[in-house]
């Protein structure tokens, strides 16, 4: 095979072997880009006109001077960022260490929920009604409870602290949503893969441990990255109990002056946290995606 | 093909090139009104009964709820009954407005303040002057002084503090958003960082649960807390005015409000004709002698 034919038809010499696209191709391809420039300058345009109309319907609005001074004062914002970082660290802490505790917590609970047999009933019944009382209670009063109700108890050693009782009331909420997502996960991985496992002589725990939680775990990346991230926000609502997270730090600062600016740098904060986020998750997910390929091939 | 999508992309560009045109439509709003208001009418006279209100012939007055005691009494701030409910009807009266006359409305301490058009004359909530406050609203001249106390509970180390250097090293909690707050910050600047909580409520519960060692509020609150709600507690002393200048209670009205120069008169008639006096004297008698904390 000396000879390759291209679309037209005709026959071209192919003398050092190596392909040469023909000239109808070359003109798709050209075309293609063509194409592929006009909808990006599009685009562009569009984005740059819908900008453009948003700061003019803002900007012209008649209160946007006071709405300006009210909520960008670069005053405010400076006197008010580093108080609000220095409460981050509250949000921080506490979500490192409750988001530990969620996951474990969760898995346990799920792995509880998925066991089978008639010994295991109380262990699955006291689950399920776990998942269903905590993911039901609405958390601001879950934490009420605990943050206030818990000391009023005056048992002995048991901590008044504020933040150690708000972020067990997180926990406790939290941990049934990740239950959940845990169980989807679980659920979600064919009988077969089970069956397939015992087949081979994997026990039931060895099926789990093995072949159905990795399996599971990928496909729960996503929606546990959203419950962390809706933690991560809740975590400024120990303040109930007196703790200064950034939103109360930022509540501080309005009080006095009546100026919404610290509001706005708390809020951007809480996103610029948010992002790095989401982004190592991406990368953690790809990785895996990557492992399994491999995997899959070799 | 091609006709499909081309044809949905046009109709879709319409739609929001209208969309965005009717938003430019909608956006003004005549928030300059009040401004124009304010500086077209400076001097003139604030004729009885009948101001630039919110609703014409009524007078419509903003507080927060639940309204505590001894401000408002048993919640009802159109009984008239309490500190801030008799300071309403006697400036509504000062102006020209008559008890039936007058409209109350909820509005949350914080919303009170927030820029846009505000659906009240003015609001009545233990708001403390200060001039940084003024460059967000305008404030009536002040119908209270007020000063900050100290509840501790019976018998602990916090409730023997005879000075403010007793209160450093302990645990100390306020309402945020509120010049207790600042108090602790400014003048106790305690050794452990003050506790900051959305309610009083909940201040007074941590108090009660040894969460905190003390709590910061305004006397007159002190008095009902220690009298009505935490009966274990006690009164342990009552800040000095910061650098001489008295805490002062005022009316807020929104920045420019063409009203602020007429309630500023009535409340200055009020004090004057000793009415302010009278009605302190008949809801908050008590809140006079606590310990000066130095």
């Amino acid at each position: 095979m000396t000879l390759t034919k291209d679309e037209s038809g005709a026959a071209t010499p192919d003398a050092d072997d190596s392909y040469t696209p023909s000239q109808r191709r070359i003109e798709r391809e050209r075309l293609k880009r063509a194409r592929a420039r006009r909808a990006t300058a599009i685009a562009a345009v569009s984005t740059l006109v819908t900008a453009v109309v948003l700061y003019l319907v803002v900007v012209s609005a008649p209160g946007w001077p006071r709405t300006k001074e009210t909520f960008f004062n670069g005053q405010y914002a400076r006197e008010a960022f580093p108080k609000v970082l220095e409460g981050l660290w509250l949000n921080v802490r506490l979500l490192l260490i409750c988001g530990v505790a969620v996951l474990v917590l969760g898995m346990l609970i799920a792995i509880a929920r998925t066991l089978r047999g008639p010994v295991f009933f109380p262990l699955r019944f006291l689950a399920a009604a776990y998942t269903d009382f905590f993911r039901g209670l609405p958390l601001i009063i879950n934490l009420m409870i605990v943050v206030l109700g818990v000391p009023a108890l005056r048992l002995q050693g048991v901590t008044v602290d504020p933040v150690l009782l708000g972020g067990t009331a997180l926990t406790l909420t939290y941990s049934a949503y990740v239950a959940e997502v845990f169980r989807a996960g679980i659920e979600s991985v064919h009988p077969s893969q089970r069956a397939a496992a015992r087949s081979l002589g994997l026990s039931n725990r060895q099926a789990l441990r093995h072949v159905v939680l990795p399996q599971a775990v990928r496909r729960q990346v996503p929606p546990l990255l959203n419950d962390l991230v809706s933690l991560q926000k809740d975590t400024g609502l120990v303040s109930i109990g007196g703790a200064i997270d950034a939103v109360r730090a930022a509540d501080i600062i309005v009080g006095r002056s009546l100026n919404y600016t610290p509001y706005i740098v708390a809020g951007l904060v809480f996103v610029a946290l948010t992002i790095p986020m989401t982004r190592f998750t991406d990368w953690v997910t790809a990785r895996m995606d990557r492992r399994r390929a491999q995997g899959g091939t070799t | 093909m091609h006709l499909a999508p081309r044809a949905l992309r046009r109709a879709a560009a319409a739609a929001s090139i209208a969309l965005l045109a009717t938003a430019v439509g909608c956006a003004p709003q005549p928030e300059d009104d009040a401004n124009a208001k304010a500086s077209g009418s400076t001097g003139t006279t604030c004729a009885k009964g009948k101001l630039a209100t919110k609703s014409s012939g009524k007078l419509t007055v903003a507080t927060d709820e639940p309204a505590y005691e001894p401000w408002f009494k048993d919640d009802k701030p159109a009984s008239g009954k309490g500190f801030e409910s008799a300071v309403t009807y006697a400036v509504a009266k000062q102006l020209g407005y008559g008890k039936s006359a007058v409209v109350w409305q909820s509005v949350p301490f914080n919303k009170a303040f927030a820029p846009g058009e505000k659906t009240f004359d003015f609001d009545i909530n233990q708001v403390s002057i200060s001039a940084e406050r003024k460059k967000a609203v305008d404030f009536s001249s002040g119908y209270y002084d007020v000063r900050q106390a100290v509840i501790a509970l019976k018998g602990t180390k916090a409730a023997k503090a005879k000075s403010i250097a007793d209160l450093k090293g302990l645990k100390l909690g306020a309402q945020v958003g509120t010049t207790s707050l600042n108090y602790i910050e400014d003048v106790v600047k305690p050794t452990r960082e003050a506790a900051a909580y959305a309610k009083n409520d909940q201040a007074k519960s941590a108090l009660q649960n040894g969460q905190v060692d003390a709590i910061v509020v305004d006397l007159p609150t002190a008095f009902y807390i220690t009298a009505a709600e935490v009966t274990d507690g006690t009164i342990v002393g009552q800040f000095e005015n910061q650098a001489g200048t008295p805490e002062q209670f005022g009316l807020v009205l929104d920045r420019g409000s063409a009203l602020t120069s007429c309630v500023t008169a009535a409340v200055d008639a009020l004090r004057k004709d000793g009415t302010l006096a009278k009605l302190e004297q008949e809801w908050l008698s008590d809140a006079v002698d606590a310990p000066v904390l130095k």
